[in-house]
């Protein structure tokens, strides 16, 4: 594949993150994580609105759930001609959408279901997932896949994050895992693929800030085979997080260490075991460090991750109530949905802040 | 005076809480508030009062000037007192990130904890001085190329000294940081030193103190009895000879 030059796809911002998790899996409307968005409305400039949801789609839950933008009718003959090739389409429809006078120039807005009904030699399921959607995005013009998580889906487009979510009818879903994200785009065009979440699989993530470490940090995973290439340094958090935890098994805590590690002063006044450890890990995996401003929430099923760069230059407030985690930019979008949290705090630097659904949950 | 902020976006409600200080209206109570920011930014007046119910947005008071007190009853957000000239801030939850960020003069109260970077750029001309008090604890790089003032951070509910996080004064040149207790100089950043406790650094400690307690319904004597740890530049030019190679 072509490489682009990195002048080109930087992209700081000045955004707006928040996230809500149910751990005992209960399911809430969209309503809420949108109402909350709108309380930073000024955060963002309008260009860039998106949201990620789990559990809403209990009923065809075994199958990959694609979320597509197409730009014309040719575009998804193609898509759905290259889908057949090793997958079967159990169910294909237009994503639900309200007229809004917000909301203007929309792609077409397809999801598809699909089951696996082939698998390429030596290839596992999930690699192809990853090869498909990868393949699409960069051959099939005028097409886009937005999410491939089962029981998962991510929503997006240009516009302010309350407009879209009132666009996709966010309301009428039911999730126990919703992120969301108003962007700000300051040096790069806004279009609707490129707003945030950005989803694989089932992993999803809204960031805020920059990744000044990108070229690195893409060199580091083109040897694990992470070829495919949106040029976000969104992306990039993905695919490490993917990486770390989900190829390379290692707990979210482990990998946190990787991504956002203590400063080595701050390290070397740690007990020996804590201090070789985090040494060794800084060691195999330099290449995943992420340096710059950032906050980030990344998601996945069943868990939702909140964490700063090691020096905190990018704001993220958390609250816990009952079941409910709440991480946001701002604190008052956490007020207006939880009046009173049992507890509410601000992220501390490179420390991850972690929802789990409990193990007696329904979902999973 | 009672404004209901919870309908109006923060342009009309700081239009509204000037036109009412304008109308020499000296007491305000501003409830439903959520996120409004600049909330008071730039007022100032002869005297006046301004209660604040709920979460403010960022830059509360931000280039707040003389005779205006600010309370804000519950937290407040990232930036409050940004750059704030005169007056006083009480805010009895706990404040965010780069509270108190450049501040020029007046006093900032908060109960609870702050985030990091509180402090941050302050300085103080003449007898404009900028004055922190912190209750609880603070996040990492407090008073960071901080050039003049007074912070003061109690740590209280800890039972001893105050958590700083690390690099504590980093690139500090002027002023002055008061902790109750002893702490770790492993805390401290470049540019910070640990100084003795001398007897005009008690005269000021204690205006402060006794300022802040009255404010915040606290015990004075237990608080001025403590022990307190001042940290405070090593040098007026920390990176004087930075490009000099």
């Amino acid at each position: 594949m072509t490489l682009v030059a990195d002048r080109d796809y930087r992209i700081p911002s000045g955004c707006s993150i928040m996230g809500i998790m149910d751990e005992s899996g209960k399911p809430m409307s969209g309503e809420g994580i949108v109402r909350g968005m709108s309380y930073m409305r000024e955060r963002g400039n309008g260009l860039g609105g998106g949201f990620a949801a789990y559990g809403i789609y209990p009923g065809l839950a075994q199958y990959y759930a694609f979320h597509l933008l197409f730009e014309d009718q040719e575009a998804r003959r193609q898509v759905e001609k290259r889908l057949r090739r090793f997958f079967e389409i159990v169910r294909a429809e237009p994503i639900p959408t309200r007229y809004t006078v917000e909301i203007t120039a929309a792609p077409l807005l397809w999801r598809y279901f699909l089951e696996v009904k082939s698998l390429p030699e030596g290839v596992e399921e999930e690699e192809l997932v990853v090869m498909e959607v990868c393949e699409i995005n960069t051959t099939v013009e005028g097409a886009f896949v937005i999410s491939s998580g089962k029981n998962m889906g991510v929503f997006k487009g240009v516009g302010y994050p309350e407009d879209i979510g009132r666009f996709y009818r966010l309301e009428e879903y039911q999730a126990y895992i919703w992120t969301g994200h108003g962007r700000f785009p300051t040096n790069s065009v806004a279009w609707w693929g490129g707003a945030h979440p950005f989803g694989l699989l089932d992993w999803s993530v809204v960031h805020n800030g920059e990744i000044s470490s990108y070229g690195a940090n893409r060199r580091f995973l083109e040897h694990y085979g992470y070829h495919c290439s949106l040029f976000t340094d969104t992306e990039v958090i993905t695919y490490i997080f993917d990486l770390l935890v989900r190829k390379h098994g290692l707990s979210v805590d482990l990998a946190s260490r990787i991504i956002a590690p203590r400063l080595w002063r701050e390290n070397d006044v740690l007990p020996n075991d804590e201090r070789d450890l985090n040494e060794a890990l800084r060691v195999v995996y330099a290449g995943a460090l992420l340096n710059g401003p950032f906050s980030v929430i990344v998601a996945r099923q069943g868990l939702m991750i909140g964490l700063n760069d090691r020096v905190k230059l990018r704001p993220m407030v958390a609250a816990r109530d009952g079941d409910r985690l709440y991480l946001s930019s701002e604190e008052a979008p956490i007020r207006i949905l939880c009046r009173l949290p049992r507890e509410v705090w601000s992220a501390e630097a490179g420390q991850p802040i972690i929802g789990c659904l409990k193990p007696d949950a329904a979902v999973a | 005076m009672r404004i209901n902020a919870e309908f109006l976006d923060y342009r009309r409600l700081n239009g509204k809480v000037r036109e009412a200080l304008n109308q020499g209206e000296n007491s305000i109570e501003v409830d439903g508030v959520n996120g409004h920011r600049y909330l008071a930014a730039a007022l100032s007046a002869d005297h006046a009062a301004i209660r604040v119910k709920g979460v403010p947005g960022n830059d509360l008071a931000c280039f707040l000037g003389a005779g205006i007190r600010v309370e804000v009853l519950e937290n407040c957000q990232d930036g409050a007192a940004n750059t704030m000239g005169d007056g006083k801030v009480v805010i009895r939850g706990s404040a965010g990130d780069i509270t108190g960020y450049a501040m020029r003069g007046g006093k900032l109260f908060v109960g609870g904890d702050v985030g990091y970077r509180a402090g941050i750029h302050m300085k103080a001309y003449r007898d404009s001085v900028p004055v922190i008090v912190v209750g609880g604890n603070t996040g990492s790089y407090l008073g960071e190329y901080m050039a003049g003032g007074i912070i003061i951070v109690l740590g209280l509910g800890n039972g001893f000294a105050p958590r700083v996080g690390t690099y504590l004064g980093t690139g500090m040149h002027g002023g002055a940081i008061y902790l109750r207790g002893n702490i770790d100089p492993a805390v401290l950043g470049e540019a910070a030193d640990i100084k003795t406790m001398e007897d005009e650094d008690w005269v000021v400690l204690r205006r402060e103190l006794r300022d802040y307690c009255e404010e915040l319904d606290l015990d004075f004597e237990t608080l001025a009895n403590a022990e307190y740890t001042k940290v405070a530049a090593l040098s007026r030019r920390p990176y004087g000879s930075f490009y000099a190679y």
